[in-house]
């Protein structure tokens, strides 16, 4: 019996209609928890067969969990979408202030439906819903955008501003989602599910009281788990450097995708490393909601205006592991002031980095290659580590002026598939590769994780503290991942930060559930999880996904990794293997 | 005890001081905090934080009507009567600092009284509570 009712309170929004109602659904969440859990029913129940992603029937699924705003590091919300970038189950998290705002706004879910005329925007201040005309704000950079709604818009303090930039507006397929100008729901494209509903922003504000259970309790389970997340040297390295800490572990152990993993490693890393940033242009640390880690490392960049003397700007800019990864090594780049540019750029147009990074180091490579020429390129030559061009070039992206421009704002899958490069064309799954070449299990992950993210299953680390000892059996490895998803779907569904996961042992979590009415003990939980994991799947086999089908990319076979003795076979084993244990 | 701002350029803007100040009033949620972080205008400009200052001569008594707010007699801040209150809001007004918080169930004034409770959990001594002999270096 859930204690407090706003939890299980789903907020319908209706842009065709411009309407709302709100609905009760504790079987749900009782079930489900919250967060993925609940996520993919509501997708499973608004979202039609073989919809157009990119058509008013797709819905936007917004969800929090029970651990949200009510311990530290409940700070994720999930989006569950039809993704128009892999044309199957889309699902992103994001911080900032999202889910604290969500979640005191009385609600535990929120479905968008419909499609809006003209460009539009909605408020949810409390139990209030407004629609508002974005037409003025159409066409302008997330940044900006921000700055106007902060000024228009009640709640200060309390909000969320979640927006899109042009990249959305005009249906990139990986178009992100940005809040509070840091934080992003980035992958798989919810920016352009935004940008075909018309949708130019989603702020939403709320300040009320929750219920537990036993405050007395609360309190003492609180103490006990932000204790931890503050003094646990598991969490240190995210507040020290960041995720940008991991740029020259990772280059040492040859693992640093370079030159679109041509290499793995980059001679000018340090160039580019969390170390290089935080000496040199650290200008302000920031954290999500009810986060005491404070993750986000800001860059503070002073350059002289191209034009006036004597002025000067501070591009204040975010940095982390994998923008730094995808736009930086993978674009063979080290130069640390033109990769702030580029992810500067990249964060006001509304694109994921991740995949805006491999597909212009896809492009590079075609181009050095012969595949294309400057006739597709429109005059630019994409030589690795020019970020003169790659500026342009993801304006061109946006702005798609011919068919080689439209093709790369589809993914690099797609683009492939009409210019040739297949074989060093990197993603899986439809989804551009993340930052990981440590060996087979950082790109099995991605292609068996339900999202196509290194953060369903950090394959990546299994590579690390297993397989670099001993190449296991492709069951024990298929196996160790399943393993590792599924209790990842319980973390997404209370939600906590994944950077918390080694605080949020099973133990804790149940221990933390009973506050909100919950009595499920650990072993009812990891079932709980494969249940959920189990329901993304039969999401993406409806929409025709399947294991037996997936692309492995030529590239990740060829240049070594730290894990030695594997091959394409290995590889097709343990999906095998994850097919059979699905079915079973 | 008094709470002071060491220094607010140190704020990551976690909230984490909120969320404690709700929990000392025996709350979840954010509804019930006597302090508030919000950025100031954009996050990369950094945090304002607003909670009562304890100012040596409070403006907020002497706009009382029914004199439920006195000066604390020990430590700092004000204290406030609710029995006496009316909730005129005066007290609200006043405050340059805006930091008279509003509970809107009882219709009066939520002012902190230096329990010091939400430093413990400020990750980067932002805030502190000093005890009244304490002397610590803060930006001015």
């Amino acid at each position: 019996m859930l204690c407090d009712e706003s939890l299980s309170t789903v907020l319908h929004i209706d842009l065709s209609k411009k309407s709302f109602r709100t609905e009760r659904r504790p079987e749900l969440f009782e079930k489900y928890l919250g967060g993925a859990g609940v996520a993919i029913q509501l997708l499973h129940e608004n979202c039609p067969k073989d919809c157009d992603p990119l058509g008013p029937e797709n819905p936007i699924i917004l969800a929090v969990g029970p651990l949200t705003a009510l311990f530290p590091l409940g700070s994720k919300t999930v989006a569950m979408f039809k993704s128009p970038h892999t044309g199957n189950l889309g699902e992103s998290h994001c911080g900032g202030r999202s889910a604290v705002a969500l979640r005191m706004a009385g609600y535990g879910g929120i479905v968008i439906e419909g499609v809006s005329e003209t460009p539009i925007y909605v408020a949810v201040h409390g139990n209030k819903v407004y629609f508002r005309d974005a037409s003025s704000i159409w066409g302008l950079g997330g940044i900006v955008t921000g700055q106007i709604l902060r000024e228009a818009e009640a709640g200060t303090g309390f909000r969320t501003i979640m927006r899109i930039g042009p990249a959305g507006e005009r249906l990139v397929s990986y178009a992100c989602v940005t809040t509070e100008t840091y934080r992003h729901f980035g992958r798989l494209g919810l920016g352009a599910v935004f940008g075909s509903k018309k949708l130019k922003s989603v702020v939403i504000s709320g300040q009320q009281s929750l219920q537990v259970t036993d405050q007395k309790l609360y309190r003492e389970i609180y103490e006990e788990i932000y204790e931890n997340a503050v003094t646990s040297p598991l969490m240190k390295k995210y507040h020290d450097l960041g995720t940008a800490e991991n740029i020259l572990p990772l280059n040492e152990l040859g693992g640093l995708p370079t030159r679109n993993l041509q290499e793995a490693r980059l001679a000018q890393a340090a160039n580019i490393s969390g170390e290089y940033f935080a000496e040199h242009y650290l200008g302000r640390r920031l954290a999500c909601s009810h986060c005491p880690v404070g993750c986000i490392h800001i860059a503070a960049l002073r350059e002289p205006d191209s034009v006036k003397p004597y002025f000067y700007k501070t591009s204040m800019i975010s940095y982390d592991y994998e923008p730094m990864y995808a736009l930086g090594s993978m674009l063979g780049g080290s130069d640390a002031k033109g990769l702030m540019r580029l992810m500067d750029q990249v964060e006001a147009l509304g694109l994921d980095a991740m995949s805006t990074g491999v597909i212009l180091a896809w492009a590079t490579e075609a181009q050095e290659k012969g595949n294309i020429s400057e006739k597709e390129t429109l005059g630019l030559a994409l030589g690795w580590g020019n970020y003169h061009a790659y500026l342009k070039a993801v304006r061109f992206i946006v702005e798609q002026p011919n068919h080689f421009y439209r093709a790369l704002a589809q993914g690099v899958d797609r683009a492939s598939s009409l210019y040739g490069g297949r074989d060093f064309a990197l993603a899986m799954g439809g989804n551009e590769m993340p930052g990981y070449h440590t060996g087979p299990a950082s790109h099995l992950g991605v292609l068996i994780g339900a999202r196509h993210s290194h953060l369903d299953n950090a394959g990546y680390s299994v590579d690390q503290k297993i397989l670099a000892k001993n190449l296991v059996s492709p069951r024990e490895l298929a196996e160790a991942l399943l393993m590792e998803e599924h209790w990842r779907q319980i973390l997404s569904s209370l939600v906590v930060c994944f950077f918390a996961r080694e605080i949020y042992k099973k133990d804790v979590v149940a221990r933390a559930l009973q506050l909100s009415g919950f009595s499920l003990d650990p072993e009812e939980l990891i079932g709980i999880g494969k249940e959920i994991h189990r329901e993304k799947y039969r999401f993406k086999e409806r929409e025709g996904f399947s294991l037996g089908q997936l692309r492995i990319p030529k590239r990740i076979l060829e240049t070594p990794t730290l894990v030695e003795g594997w091959d394409e076979n290995y590889l097709i084993k343990v999906m095998e293997s994850v097919k059979e244990m699905m079915a079973s | 005890m008094k709470l002071i701002i060491i220094d607010s350029e140190r704020c990551v803007g976690c909230q984490s001081c909120m969320f404690a100040c709700a929990r000392r009033h025996h709350e979840a949620g954010l509804a019930k905090s006597c302090i508030f972080v919000h950025s100031s205008g954009g996050m990369e400009r950094g945090f304002n934080l607003v909670v009562c200052r304890a100012c040596d001569d409070p403006p907020c008594p002497k706009v009382c009507p029914t004199g439920a707010l006195r000066r604390a007699r020990r430590g700092g801040g004000v204290r406030l009567d609710l029995e006496k209150c009316h909730g005129c809001g005066n007290c609200r007004t006043t405050c340059l600092l805006k930091a008279i918080f509003w509970n809107s169930e009882i219709n009066k004034p939520m002012i902190c009284s230096h329990c010091g409770y939400c430093a413990k959990f400020c990750p980067h001594g932002v805030i502190a509570a000093l005890k009244e002999e304490e002397k610590l270096e803060y930006a001015l």
